[in-house]
């Protein structure tokens, strides 16, 4: 059988020395990690901070408040998810109506078919699974019935999460989450409006993923 | 590589650059102040600072199983992994992949492996296009150069030559100085390349052995668009980047971002397990990870030097350094510059190539107090010294003892003779306090008068002065 | 304020090689303030350099050489007090991973646990107290990296020029910077050096202050050469003569 560049990597860092070394330390737990009661605030003000808009929102009233985002922004079409929680309340909501709301578009297939219309749609809104409150990212898991490139393409991209889902640290997301056991395909962790500081170090928002990040928060 | 122009030349062309030594003096500054700003709490950086080298550490103990282990779950999820011991072998991998598909050009997120690939020159050589996304990289490549930092590329040019660039290089776009503006042109003629992409080729940040995940991070989105639409990603990375555990990326992830560019964290988190599956409706259809070795695998097989393979490449040291902040990436000549290059690039290239770069240091210190990682690049630029001077047979390090010669070594006896007989070292002050401001500025000293006058012995030394005074010496 | 470890009857001075060849008054300084204090200082006469040069160069042999030399001058169980962070640094620090594996490792290891940078010995040792006999003067003060990085003992040296009343400290902007000394450095890399020893010379002009302070001789020569360079009105002392004049109502 004949070696295999595989094998002379991995033949060669098993021929070398090998130190014991013991455990990383054990790190105590952050002293500003956001008590439940607070961490919707700090997500909020991490968040803002980088140019997203959080609204924190009672959850009776999340779907008028998004009407409101939408309106505000004249947003003609919005990307949904049928088959989700969300997309079910959009389209009972707007079959009871949809005066002055934009067009409900429906990620209809796979992507080589739907791309003209996903680069076209003015906005997007999906679930978050969650959120890390002391640095200020959403959580992110897109499945079958919630694309990825919902929240990439559409220039607006707005995510509805809620208040009890909003853990202290990325530490706890992880463990509460159990992650390793189950990863999806693709996991994101969004934590603003896509920027760059590429020229001179002066920030500018909106590059190639969305301008404007707005998150509903359901208390 | 800076062709036939020697490292000094390079660098004394740079420092008389007055508009780069601008550029890259209010750069890292301010880089400076981001950093110290969301690591404010010393006690609690330092402990970080420690799990992070402690991470990085126990992977590499583990490096062999690790990438086994990335491997098998790797190909479970549905990512094929190859293995490339050279850059030739690696781009042809990519070159391969990239003609299954019949595709002309691949969109690319931004890879320091890559860079050391040389993948753009190859693909080019071989009718294929690459396009760089990342706005820094897409700038410096419409102008035809390398990137001249870790992670903002083309930070060695100002808005008006950024300007310029476009203006020329892209066609009917108007000349403006409008950072806004500026990234709306990018924005827009990069999105067609991303809709009409076959291809995608990204790096990776850490690869998590525990699940077979590739994690990404970047504040743009374009390494979203070149991991997600085209019906093809390609990930390369060098065989250190591979982690434990999933639990590993909270503090690797801090620490990175936070010395990269002084956030609590990236715009985006990019956690990549698999191909599309079943019933999902984008993502590609294809991932390939590439594991590049050029040379990490002779690095590793030494203890002491191993410790340069626990860099996360944050750039932090370069931010750091007094040398890289004068004379900007370029000069180096190698594709990575600053701390990290000088011990990185003549373990990779060879001492011969790149023993310029290892005396370019006053060894201040500046980049091992913030590297992420604690890796001990004094230490490690004290060794490939050593290196470049031994004369032992073997050596960890290509090109060892080519700086050897018998005139230095013959200086240092000299030096070793002065200070172990007092006899000879009392005699040399003497004859030097005397004749000291007459010695001709030859050689070293010809070279510290170029900025400085000469230094001007005492009359009597300190041993004579104390003999006098009765100052015992028992 | 109390000090900080126990006061010795008697200590050795390792003067360095640049002060005594072209600094022999911050030596005399440093060792007049120790006596001053009660302790007496005993300067044994075979030494020389710590060995530093060569460790940096690439040369460990010939550096281990010469450090063996230092050890066995300084044999005695009493401090070693040294005026500069960069040599004490190098005993302190960089003895030991000299030494290691070698016979001399116990030997090398019990000398730099010896080892005490001068104003660290002055303020935590000693914790001497400074009268300012001189006119008002504006200073600043220049750190060597293994002062800062290695020894840590920037503030011990802040806080002796502090103690003079009628002196007033500025610090530089950019005090953490390397003033491009860096021993061989310099003249193999001239451009690189000048271009950082000439930041650093405008980074002590935006303070006003006419004089710079430094606790290191090399960073010194290197400072008061590229001043000299420039025909600038500023002058460079070391710590140790700066303090022995302005309580001696110097100035």
């Amino acid at each position: 059988m004949s070696e295999t560049p595989r094998d002379r990597i991995l033949a060669r860092l098993r021929n070398a020395p090998r130190p014991e070394l013991p455990r990383p330390p054990s790190v105590p737990p952050p002293t500003d990690a956001p008590a439940r009661g607070e961490r919707a605030a700090r997500l909020k003000s991490r968040m803002e901070a980088v140019r997203a808009e959080v609204h924190l929102v009672p959850s009776e009233a999340w779907l008028d408040r998004l009407k409101e985002i939408l309106a505000v922004r004249k947003v003609a079409t919005l990307l949904y998810a049928p088959q989700t929680a969300i997309g079910e309340a959009l389209r009972h909501a707007w079959d009871t109506d949809a005066a002055g709301s934009p067009e409900l578009v429906a990620y209809a297939g796979p992507v080589e078919t739907f791309k003209e219309r996903l680069f076209a749609v003015d906005a997007a809104v999906t679930a978050a699974a969650g959120a890390v409150a002391d640095t200020g990212a959403l959580i992110l898991r897109p499945t079958a019935e919630e694309p990825r490139l919902m929240s990439l393409v559409p220039p607006i991209h707005i995510a509805v999460l809620r208040a009890e889902e909003i853990f202290a640290t990325l530490d706890d997301a992880m463990r509460a989450g159990n992650w390793p056991a189950d990863m999806p395909t693709n996991m994101l962790l969004i934590s603003g409006p896509s920027k760059t500081a590429d020229i001179e170090l002066i920030l500018a928002f909106g590059v190639h993923g969305p301008k404007e990040l707005i998150v509903l928060v359901l208390e | 590589m800076m062709g036939t122009e020697s490292f000094e030349q390079s660098a004394e062309r740079a420092l008389a650059d007055d508009q780069l030594r601008k550029n890259f003096a209010f750069a890292m500054g301010s880089f400076i102040m981001k950093r110290k700003a969301v690591f404010s709490d010393e006690a609690e950086t330092e402990q970080l600072r420690a799990r992070g080298q402690a991470i990085k550490q126990r992977a590499l103990s583990r490096l062999p199983e690790l990438l086994e282990e990335l491997e098998a779950n790797c190909a479970r999820n549905g990512i094929r992994v190859h293995w490339a011991e050279t850059p030739a072998v690696a781009n042809r991998i990519v070159l391969d992949i990239v003609n299954a598909h019949s595709a002309t050009g691949v969109i690319k997120g931004k890879s320091m492996v890559s860079e050391e690939m040389h993948l753009n020159a190859y693909l080019a050589a071989h009718g294929v296009e690459p396009i760089e996304t990342d706005l820094g990289e897409f700038i410096i490549q419409l102008n035809g150069e390398t990137p001249s930092h870790i992670i903002v590329p083309a930070i060695h040019k100002n808005k008006s030559q950024i300007a310029q660039i476009f203006h020329e290089k892209l066609p009917g776009t108007p000349y403006t100085e409008e950072v806004a503006e500026l990234n709306a042109i990018a924005r827009r003629t990069l999105r067609r390349r991303f809709y009409e992409a076959a291809v995608g080729v990204s790096g990776v940040n850490f690869a998590v052995a525990e699940t077979g995940t590739l994690c990404l991070v970047e504040n743009e989105g374009n390494g979203r668009m070149c991991t997600t639409l085209p019906t093809v990603h390609i990930a390369v990375m060098g065989l250190e980047k591979v982690v434990e555990k999933l639990e590993d990326l909270p503090p690797l992830l801090r620490l990175l971002t936070g010395s990269a560019t002084g956030q609590l964290v990236t715009t985006y988190v990019n956690l990549i397990t698999s191909p599309r599956r079943p019933g999902e409706k984008d993502g590609p259809q294809e991932v390939h990870l590439v594991i590049l070795d050029n040379g990490r695998s002779r690095i590793y097989a030494d203890p002491q030097l191993r410790q340069t393979l626990q860099c996360v490449r944050c750039g932090t040291c370069l931010n750091h350094c007094p040398v890289y902040t004068r004379i900007g990436g370029h000069a180096y000549g190698f594709v990575y510059p600053g701390p990290i290059g000088k011990i990185l690039n003549p373990q990779v290239e060879g001492l011969e190539k790149a023993a310029p770069l290892i005396t370019a240091s006053s060894l201040c210190g500046a980049c091992e107090e913030v590297c992420p990682v604690k890796i001990p690049i004094t230490a490690l630029l004290r060794r490939l010294r050593d290196e470049s001077y031994s004369r032992a047979p073997t050596s960890a390090v290509p090109g060892h003892g080519c700086r050897s010669s018998l005139a230095e070594r013959l200086a240092w006896q000299g030096w070793v003779l002065v200070n172990t007989r007092p006899w000879l070292n009392r005699m040399m002050n003497a004859v030097l306090g005397a004749i000291g401001d007459f010695l001709p500025p030859v050689g070293p000293l010809e070279r510290w008068m170029r900025f400085r006058e000469e230094p001007k012995f005492a009359g009597r030394s300190l041993h004579r002065r104390l003999k006098k005074e009765g100052v015992a010496d028992e | 304020m109390t000090p900080e470890s126990p006061r010795p009857s008697r200590v050795y001075f390792f003067g360095t090689c640049l002060v005594d060849s072209f600094y022999p008054e911050a030596g005399l300084a440093a060792i007049r303030l120790i006596e001053r204090e009660g302790v007496r200082v005993i300067f044994p006469r075979g030494q020389s350099c710590c060995g530093q040069p060569a460790y940096n160069s690439g040369f460990p042999e010939e550096a281990r050489t010469v450090a063996r030399r230092q050890i066995r001058a300084f044999h005695e169980e009493i401090p070693i007090v040294v005026p500069s962070g960069s040599c004490a640094g190098m005993m302190k620090h960089h003895y030991p991973t000299l030494f290691a594996g070698a016979a001399e490792q116990a030997e090398a290891e019990r000398f730099a646990a010896r080892v005490f940078e001068w104003s660290e010995f002055m303020v935590r040792v000693l914790g001497v107290r400074l009268e300012d006999r001189g006119q008002p003067l504006k200073v600043t003060w220049h750190t060597s990296c293994h002062a800062l990085r290695e020894m840590r003992v920037i503030e011990d040296s802040k806080s002796l020029i502090r103690q003079l009343s009628n002196v007033e400290l500025v610090e530089l902007e950019r005090e953490r910077e390397c003033c491009g000394f860096g021993g061989t450095f310099a003249v193999k890399h001239p451009a690189i050096s000048g271009a950082m020893v000439y930041d650093k010379v405008e980074d002590i002009l935006a303070t006003g202050a006419p004089r710079v302070i430094a606790g290191d001789c090399g960073c010194l020569l290197n400072i008061t050469g590229a001043i000299a360079h420039r025909e600038l009105p500023v002058s460079g002392q070391h710590l140790a003569e700066f303090i022995w004049e302005r309580i001696h109502d110097g100035d």
